[in-house]
Formats: structure tokens, C-alpha cells, sequence
């Protein structure tokens, strides 16, 4: 049990990962997270405004419990897999790199100024946040998936097009974490 | 009653993202920042496994459950769609900390602000969708 309450090494979860993907080919169908974002407007009406939410969406409403089944899971992760005292353990060079932006040092999983309840009292921050979603549901679907669907499904099925994907998702990453992180925080 | 499978994999999944510490800002963070092997072991090896797996399915025409053969899609080439694409995902993901399915373990595992993120990533999806035909792909 105490295995299970630390946090998993790299080895396990990449290969329970793979696992995941194995399951759902397995079940008849793809591991791409991102489909859902497309699903759920689709669900909500956006099949007026545009034809890419023209399909029915009920095809693909076993995603949508796949990713009720994600939420699920992050609740049971955190309140009965893990110690009281859990702290993600990140290397001392990035400890440094994120205190010169103003952050302490980690005391649970994510930055409470950032994603706690105290986070929606700052409008900068709600900004943040939104900017942060925007671009990852308009960049998914331009993208046509995302780190599930690109970065472990297409590559494993040795899609050129899914390299160049990752390839980009890294370009964007690096410039947001090296060149406008310092600029906003 | 069929749709359970798939809540019991997704909470499995949602587990294991957690567990892993993919789903953490931290972790994030220190991946773009090249400064701990965590983040690229578990996506490295998770693709050194489903490489030889997926090959090996399609050599041996695997079968799903109910014995319908298992597709595998290819993805047409394009440069802009998967360039620009992934740039602006790139950017949100360093910015939030999260992709999709991270987005929803976190709100899963109590962070709020995660919930942000996520009505501004269905707000995102639906302006590409509009946008669509304008757009480079």
C-alpha cells in the first residue's frame, strides 16, 4: 500500500499509460482526450454556428465518460492515494527558477495562488487561466489532438504528422515558459 | 450499462495521471524547462511500448473485443495545421499547466481554478470550429 500512496516513477506510469491505450483500441475505440472538447460544444449547440460541430455527438459519448472517469479519478487520487504530508518533489533547479518568478517552493500538487479558491479573487490571474485554456482547446482541435492523441497515440502509430505536432507543442511551450513567463510574472 | 468500461478506464487513467505527477504545474514546469528526466521517461516510455505494440497489432490484423478489426487511422500531412496547431497548444499547456485530460483530473482532485481553464479550452475549441474554414490547414 505505501507503493501506492508515493508518488509512481516514471517507469510505471509510462507503462500503465500504454496500458491505458492498449484498452481503449481494445474497446473499439482511440485514446484522444481532446475529442471530448469537440463532443461537449457539439452537446451545448454549437452545431449552429459551424459545421465542424455537425456530427452526433452521442458516437462519441463514451469519451465523455472517459473523461468523467479522469475527474473521478483525480478525486480519489488525492483524498485516499496519497500522504497527508504529499508534496510534488521537483528538482532544486526549478524550485530557484520558479522563486525568481515569485513562487514558493511546492507544498501540494499545484500552486493554491494559482488554482486554489484564493486564485479567482485576482482578475490577472483568472486572465492567466483563461488565456491558458484558450489556447490549449483552439490549439488541440487546430492541431487535431493533443498530447494523448499526437504525442502517445499518433506516434506510436509512427505519424509524421503527430512528430510535427509535439515538435510544435514544444516551440509553444518553450516560448511561453522561457520568453513570456518573465514578461507576466 | 456498456459505457461503464470506459468511466472505470478514465478513472484508472485519471488515477495514474495524478499519481504520475503529469498532471502537477509543477512537473510542467520543470519539462520545459529540461531540468528532470520525470516527464520525459513517462512519455518516452509510454511511446517505446505502444510503438512494437501498435505494430504488432496491425501485423496480426488485431481484433477488438467484439472482433471487429482494430483501425488505425493515418493522418494526412500539412505543415501549417499541425505547426500552428500545436505552437498555440504548446502555448496554453506551459501557461495552464495542463493538457485536457490534466485539466480535468485537476478539477477531479479540488483545484478550482482549473474549471477556468477548462470553459476557456470549450470557448477555444468553439472558435476554431467557427474559424475553421479561415484558417491555414
Amino acid at each position: 500500500m505505501d507503493l501506492i500512496l508515493q508518488p509512481w516513477p516514471w517507469y510505471v506510469s509510462g507503462a500503465l499509460i500504454a496500458f491505458v491505450m492498449w484498452l481503449l483500441l481494445y474497446f473499439g475505440k482511440s485514446f484522444g482526450f481532446s475529442n471530448n472538447l469537440r463532443t461537449l460544444c457539439a452537446m451545448c449547440g454549437a452545431d449552429k454556428f459551424a459545421p465542424f460541430f455537425q456530427f452526433n455527438w452521442k458516437t462519441q459519448s463514451w469519451n465523455l465518460f472517459f473523461l468523467v472517469g479522469a475527474g473521478l479519478g483525480g478525486y480519489i487520487a488525492t483524498n485516499f492515494l496519497t500522504t497527508p504530508d504529499y508534496v510534488v518533489a521537483i528538482s532544486e533547479a526549478t524550485i530557484e527558477d520558479l522563486g525568481a518568478l515569485g513562487f514558493a517552493a511546492p507544498t501540494s500538487y499545484a500552486p493554491a495562488s494559482q488554482f486554489g479558491m484564493e486564485a479567482l479573487s485576482s482578475w490577472q490571474n483568472i486572465l492567466i487561466l483563461a488565456l491558458g485554456g484558450f489556447m490549449v482547446g483552439f490549439g488541440a482541435r487546430y492541431a487535431g489532438g493533443c498530447t494523448s492523441g499526437h504525442a502517445i497515440s499518433g506516434i506510436s502509430n509512427l505519424q509524421p504528422a503527430s512528430l510535427l505536432a509535439v515538435v510544435g507543442f514544444f516551440i509553444g511551450g518553450l516560448a511561453m515558459t522561457h520568453l513570456i513567463f518573465p514578461l507576466i510574472y | 450499462m456498456k459505457q461503464i468500461k470506459f468511466l472505470l478506464a478514465g478513472t484508472f487513467f485519471g488515477i495514474i495521471m495524478f499519481k504520475s505527477e503529469a498532471a502537477s504545474w509543477y512537473r510542467i514546469q520543470e519539462m520545459f524547462r529540461f531540468q528532470d528526466f520525470h516527464m520525459y521517461g513517462i512519455i518516452g516510455l509510454a511511446v517505446a511500448i505502444g510503438v512494437p505494440m501498435v505494430w504488432f497489432m496491425k501485423k496480426n490484423n488485431a481484433k477488438d473485443y467484439s472482433g471487429a478489426p482494430i483501425v488505425f487511422n493515418s493522418k494526412a500531412w500539412s505543415i501549417p495545421r499541425y505547426l500552428f496547431g500545436g505552437v498555440i497548444f504548446g502555448l496554453g499547456w506551459a501557461l495552464s499547466g495542463a493538457c485536457p485530460g490534466p485539466i480535468v483530473v485537476n478539477i477531479g482532485a479540488g483545484f478550482v481554478g482549473y474549471i477556468i481553464v477548462l470553459i476557456a479550452a470549450l470557448f477555444g475549441t468553439f472558435l476554431y470550429g467557427v474559424l475553421r474554414d479561415k484558417l491555414p490547414h
